[in-house]
């Protein structure tokens, strides 16, 4: 599948700053792409040069073979933006912006959108006077309205409430299903884990891993939580040992193992409560998420 | 819908909508009008004569030097440049629309004072109707000039307010409005001639109420012109996307390059 975004050798310096330092990845036609990385870890700087916001001081960026620097009214084509730090003048309404932005891109004004993203009771009230999440819908509506190629979302989700979230996670499936690119920068690793196809971990303006999610989170320590809760606590014994098990607790009437391998570990405790004559009322085993093996990844660049 | 018709549309509003806006283009020099007329006629007989030039240049001065500066720094600070950017609005949109729609305003503004000045204070309307729209559209043209430098160059909200204040203000005081032109110390009255309304006020005086000029007011009206084509010139090569405005192409202090065209009144 043809690539819709190329990074090669990026770098990004402010003054004596490495902001990025040589990055290169690739994100091909209708992935979902997401940045991951601390705050400073370089994400704004690569998504924002790649939006034609800023000028590259090393390497080549191009988006649907569009270079940014070169061609930025072609860019402005191609690619949708919902930027983090934007606003729209305070007394706009969102029937006025979409109006206003379509007519730059050339489109008709897709009110529809704002109806899809729970804004058409709002569509004559000024955006000062939306709420922060209907904000940052409406500056996703106006990113889509053009039927972008890529689109760019810097933390979509932040401040938006469970429901918003659950449809906007559903419209960047449709959107992909409709294949459109996304690119998503995000602190929320849960959120990456569920929707995009491949990550890249950013640390100090440099990959620390890519791949996809469960690539990333196999390619950790492998250790797995096994929560066990029974009918008369048979488990509750501190000595008691399985196989593969690194280490355990008690917590809330639940016996928590950590285990390298699953398989031994689950078997063993099923027959140990069996024999004791007690009876299983949970048994929950959680994979390492995203979240931890990334916890897992900064830490060891931090102390390497 | 076009772009530019969209977009002056929303800035047409934006005008009225605006709490700020709504004051400084309709209520602040109609409320200044109005107390003014009232008070100043029975204590200065000149103002009578001055009182429709003299406000149309205060209303120009209000809606254009103190009401789009802040608006365009407030943007660019809140990031909106950066929207506007990316969706494809060029700088010549986001500098050119908003002085527009000031235009219409001032317009109004303009229309309502000359209508009813004659009424509530007995003053004269203008004997030359074209020679008063050729000084209206220069003094127009000068201060929305002067004003988008000074939205473009002003590092944050509390400078803008600083260097649009530093015109306005001598120009209430010395443009001739308040005090004759002819009535001014000789060097305060060549000084007072680097201000538009100064300008403004003798092309008003000699090209739409039939008085004599104090200086060419052909060089009144060539210099507002040049000041605001200067102006929308120098604002178009300093824009700056950037919400720090630390990226530009050249250095703030060219902004006062627009008062060329003013000093250059002093040779004539």
């Amino acid at each position: 599948m043809a690539a819709a975004v190329e990074v090669t050798d990026f770098r990004k310096v402010y003054g004596d700053f490495v902001a990025v330092d040589g990055i290169s990845f690739g994100v091909e036609t209708g992935q979902i792409f997401g940045l991951l990385g601390p705050n400073g870890a370089g994400k704004t700087s690569t998504l924002e040069s790649l939006e034609g916001l800023r000028s590259p001081s090393g390497g080549t960026l191009r988006v649907v073979g569009v270079d940014p620097v070169k061609e930025p009214g072609k860019l402005r084509d191609v690619i949708g933006v919902q930027l983090q730090s934007a606003g729209l003048p305070e007394t706009i309404t969102p029937t006025e912006a979409m109006r206003l932005f379509c007519a730059y891109h050339r489109v008709a004004p897709r009110i529809d959108l704002l109806d899809r993203l729970g804004l058409i009771d709002k569509a004559d009230t000024q955006y000062v006077e939306l709420s922060g999440g209907q904000q940052r819908r409406l500056v996703l509506a106006l990113a889509i309205a053009h039927d972008p190629q890529v689109l760019f979302l810097d933390e979509p989700t932040a401040g938006l409430d469970v429901p918003a979230r659950a449809e906007l996670h559903r419209l960047v499936g449709e959107l992909r299903v409709s294949g459109t690119t996304i690119i998503l920068a995000t602190h929320d690793m849960a959120e990456a884990e569920e929707i995009a196809d491949r990550v890249a971990i950013l640390l100090s303006g440099e990959i620390a891993a890519i791949g996809t999610p469960r690539d990333i989170t196999a390619a950790g320590a492998g250790v797995t939580k096994v929560s066990v809760r029974t009918e008369k606590g048979s488990l509750a014994a501190s000595d008691i040992t399985f196989p593969a098990v690194q280490r355990h607790h008690w917590e809330d009437d639940y016996a928590i193992y950590f285990s390298t391998d699953i398989g031994p570990t689950v078997g063993a405790i099923i027959r140990f409560v069996e024999t004791n004559r007690d009876g299983l009322v949970d048994l929950r085993v959680e994979r390492p998420s995203l979240e931890d093996r990334f916890l897992e990844i900064a830490n060891t660049a931090g102390t390497s | 819908m076009n772009a530019f018709a969209a977009h002056f549309s929303f800035e047409f509003r934006a005008g009225v909508r605006n709490r700020m806006l709504l004051f400084l283009n309709y209520l602040f020099p109609l409320g200044l009008y109005l107390m003014l007329g009232f008070i100043l006629i029975g204590l200065n007989p000149f103002f009578l004569e001055v009182i429709i030039p003299g406000m149309v240049v205060i209303a120009a001065m209000a809606a254009y030097l103190l009401g789009v500066p802040e608006p365009l720094v407030g943007a660019r600070e809140a990031g909106i440049f950066r929207s506007f950017k990316i969706n494809g609005v060029p700088p010549s949109s986001i500098l050119i629309i908003p002085s527009l729609t000031t235009g219409v305003h001032t317009v109004i503004v303009a229309a309502i004072i000359t209508a009813t000045a004659p009424v509530l204070f007995d003053a004269p309307l203008p004997i030359n109707w074209m020679g008063f729209l050729v000084s209206l559209l220069a003094v127009i043209v000068a201060t929305a000039g002067m004003a988008v430098v000074i939205g473009v160059v002003s590092s944050n909200s509390r400078v803008v307010i600083l260097w649009s204040q530093l015109v306005f203000i001598p120009s209430m005081l010395l443009g001739g409005i308040m005090i004759p032109y002819s009535e001014l110390a000789t060097g305060v009255a060549k000084a007072s001639r680097l201000l538009p309304a100064t300008q403004a006020v003798n092309a008003f005086r000699a090209l739409a109420m039939g008085e004599i000029a104090d200086f060419d007011p052909w060089v009144s009206i060539g210099s507002l012109l040049a000041c605001g084509f200067v102006g929308f010139g120098l604002a178009m090569f300093l824009f700056s996307w950037d919400s720090h405005n630390t990226l530009r192409r050249g250095h703030p202090a060219l902004g006062f390059l627009v008062l060329l065209p003013l000093v250059s009144t002093l040779l004539f």
